[in-house]
């Protein structure tokens, strides 16, 4: 490829972008909107040439690296500062920054009135940078940095507005569960290094690929289970799930560049680059797929009692996550598909978020769906983009969702034993789920009656007053653009199997196995499901009355609302534990350490204290001390001669 | 006469010297009481340098005095800037030099 060493500017376009916005502070401030969307742009259109290069180029060709020069060299490490051009980067860099373009385009008009407009595209940019870095790094090391930069600009960006205590400590919430998993990739990378001696791909993927027997299962597994737990930080799976939701605090551009294009597809991101190591470990493999069936549930019975919209929206993500680390789980069968869903999954969630925000921002940043209703008319552009995206993330033939999710369902069935029953079955109820939960969301938003009202003097006397309108050109059309390619990308794509062909080169070939029930069935039975859930919540949402406040519910519904007790479990089962600890801590330096030395010191104070008193002042007294001493030392001499 | 009795005379007058300086109160008397102990120790190294035939002894004897008359010019010195200070000779009124 000769695009090849256009590789650095794809990180370094945005991150001079963030750099002028940051440094250069207020003077920018009234074009440093419009310069941020142009490094997002410019990057992405770098992007473009590389991949119009790569599609020119034969298949077997498309894997480069492309190294800068050397960064780190101490003794037996050695790390290129270089960049992983091929088929699986190369997607990534087109969602990020196609869709990360987008959503600048988008915070333009909808972070109009922020007087710190200009420092939220600084940050946008920043995220967008290591973003890219993240998935261009051609080591681990690289990846790590890019890792921990995607990091920062979450919790910058989640707590942007830090006037409000709540934002901020969203934010540090967002930061320190990361940390936990950031800890993992660390290890992880220790253990690469103890065990292959480098960190970069080309040494350590197809090195753990052939050496699994060498190097021992018990590594390869406790590499893989460390990666997991990265990948579960970044991505909000189980057990690090809780940053997610709280992250809603953040002004809705940024939810969706972290559900779409950044942040959490960093985690399945990972875990398919490092195939080969997870195949050298088919414990850690099979607990990758477990973590991915639980968090797919976990997120849809969670969506399923949201009354804010975009919280319904990030367990919505925390479930299609879910659903890729389960197809990474499945192995060389899955991870395509674990990639495609991601791409799709992409555009319709920006969609889908950039239409709450819409929504929020026609009913004066209400998030309570149980005040919205009855808004089609009003919002007709957000309606028909939000449709669209509800249309894919169901599933429904030929939309985008249809072509990725279907495959995940069919590829969990494969397989021997209870795996296939186990994880095709949860896939498939996943799948009934998501539908029930996205239509409520979608049928409580834009259908039913109105819970709200256009004057004081009509409609209930307790809703509340507000005045709908349909969002700026600005804000519509990334919208319509993410819809178009919510409605044509899946199936465009999947024809021909296309896009499983063109990420070949770096997850290698896959054999066709067939699936424990035949593929119709399966699909008849997801559509069924689909169906069904959305019918059930067509006739609670849409037809029947929406109850303004919640109802009283079993207790299944009232634990999902509040997130399955998701931060009371981490807060007595980590954190009172935790403090617990570290308070035990404290208090033994205190007093075993600190109170050691101390009493020490003071016993020698006090000594020298009853010591002092000889010193009276008196010569006769010293006289007498000195002829005493006279006297001892004589005896001692006498004693000693005798 | 026993050349030993030159010793017993020395170790007297070094007691009657150390009881002066540790009893007496006024410095000139405490000061008398140092140079008699001088004096003792004077005896008792010319009564060696007999004994053992050599002139180290006597030397050595030399050697005290001119300590002892440099230390008597100064101490005599010290104790009468004192007095002149505080109108007192006495060692125990000198105790400011405390913890």
């Amino acid at each position: 490829m000769q695009t090849l060493s256009l590789a650095p500017w794809l990180v370094a376009t945005p991150m001079i972008g963030a750099l002028v916005l940051l440094v250069a502070g207020r003077r920018t401030d009234r074009w440093g909107h419009w310069l941020g969307v142009l490094a997002s742009a410019a990057t992405f259109v770098v992007g473009l040439v590389m991949l119009l290069d790569m599609l020119g180029t034969p298949a077997d060709q498309r894997v480069g690296t492309h190294t800068v020069g050397s960064w780190i060299s101490v003794g037996p490490l050695h790390v290129d500062l270089g960049f992983q051009v091929d088929p699986l980067s190369m997607t990534f860099v087109m969602l990020v920054t196609f869709v990360g373009s987008l959503i600048h385009l988008y915070s333009v008009a909808y972070m109009d009135h922020d007087v710190d407009r200009r420092r939220f595209f600084g940050y946008l940019n920043l995220f967008v940078a290591a973003m890219l870095l993240l998935v261009l790094a051609d080591s681990y090391l690289l990846l790590f940095v890019g890792w921990e930069g995607v990091g920062l600009a979450s919790f910058l960006l989640i707590g942007f507005w830090d006037g409000r205590r709540e934002n901020a400590v969203a934010g540090k919430k967002a930061f320190v569960m990361n940390r936990v998993g950031d800890m993992g990739l660390i290890v992880a990378m220790m253990l690469l290094l103890a065990t292959f001696g480098a960190l970069d791909f080309a040494t350590v993927l197809p090195a753990a690929g052939e050496g699994a027997t060498a190097a021992g299962q018990g590594v390869m597994t406790a590499i893989g289970l460390m990666l997991l737990l990265a990948a579960c930080g970044k991505s909000a799976q189980l057990p690090l799930q809780a940053w997610l939701g709280d992250a809603m605090a953040g002004p809705t551009p940024v939810s969706a560049l972290i559900h779409a294009a950044t942040m959490v597809t960093a985690g399945v991101y990972l875990l398919v680059r490092s195939g080969t190591i997870l195949e050298a470990a088919p414990d850690a493999q099979l607990v990758v797929a477990v973590v991915g069936a639980l968090t797919l549930l976990f997120g849809a019975i969670v969506g399923c009692a949201k009354d804010d919209i975009k919280k319904a929206l990030a367990a919505s993500t925390m479930s299609q996550i879910g659903y890729m680390m389960l197809a990474a789980g499945l192995g060389p069968v899955g991870y395509a598909f674990a990639i495609f869903h991601l791409l799709t999954h992409g555009f319709f969630k920006a969609g889908l978020f950039l239409g709450a925000g819409s929504v929020m921002h026609a009913m004066d940043d209400d998030v309570n769906m149980r005040r919205f209703g009855g808004l089609t008319r009003l919002l007709p552009v957000t309606a028909i983009t939000m449709g669209l995206g509800w249309l894919a993330i169901l599933g429904v033939p030929p939309f985008s969702g249809f072509w990725s999710k279907d495959k995940i369902i069919e590829a969990a069935f494969v397989g021997e034993g209870w795996r296939p029953w186990v994880f095709g079955l949860t896939a498939l109820l996943g799948a009934g789920i998501t539908a029930y939960y996205m239509s409520r969301l979608f049928f409580m938003t834009f259908l039913g009656r109105r819970r709200w009202r256009p004057d004081e003097g009509s409609g209930d006397a307790g809703a509340p007053v507000r005045h709908p309108h349909e969002a700026p050109r600005l804000m519509t059309w990334p919208m319509i653009v993410l819809a178009a390619g919510s409605v044509f990308l899946g199936g465009i794509l999947a024809l021909g199997d296309r896009f499983v062909t063109w990420l070949e080169p770096v997850t290698g070939h896959a054999e066709h196995h067939e699936p424990v029930l035949p593929v119709w069935l399966l699909m008849t039975l997801t559509l069924l499901l689909v169906v069904l859930g959305a019918f059930l919540a067509f006739r609670q949402y849409a037809v029947a009355a929406v109850p303004v406040s919640p109802p009283p519910a079993p207790a299944v519904v009232r634990a999902a609302r509040v997130d399955l007790h998701q931060d009371d479990v981490n807060e007595s089962l980590v954190m009172r534990p935790g403090q617990y600890l570290t308070r035990a801590l404290v208090y033994s330096d205190r007093t075993a350490v600190d109170g050691g030395w101390l009493g020490l010191a003071g016993g020698i104070g006090r000594l020298g204290g009853r010591l002092r008193r000889l010193q009276n002042g008196y010569v006769r007294s010293y006289a007498a001390t000195m002829l005493g001493g006279l006297g001892v030392v004589g005896l001692v001499v006498w004693v000693l001669a005798s | 006469m026993e050349i030993t009795h030159y010793l017993g005379l020395a170790a007297v007058l070094f007691a009657i010297g150390a009881a002066t300086v540790l009893l007496r109160r006024n410095a000139i008397v405490v000061f008398m009481g140092v140079e008699l102990m001088l004096n003792a120790t004077n005896l008792a190294f010319v009564t060696f340098a007999r004994i053992h035939g050599d002139v180290t002894g006597q030397v050595l004897a030399f050697f005290v005095m001119v300590v002892a008359a440099a230390e008597v010019v100064v101490g005599l010195a010290i104790i009468i800037t004192i007095f002149r200070s505080r109108r007192s000779a006495s060692v125990d009124d000198v105790n400011l030099l405390q913890s």
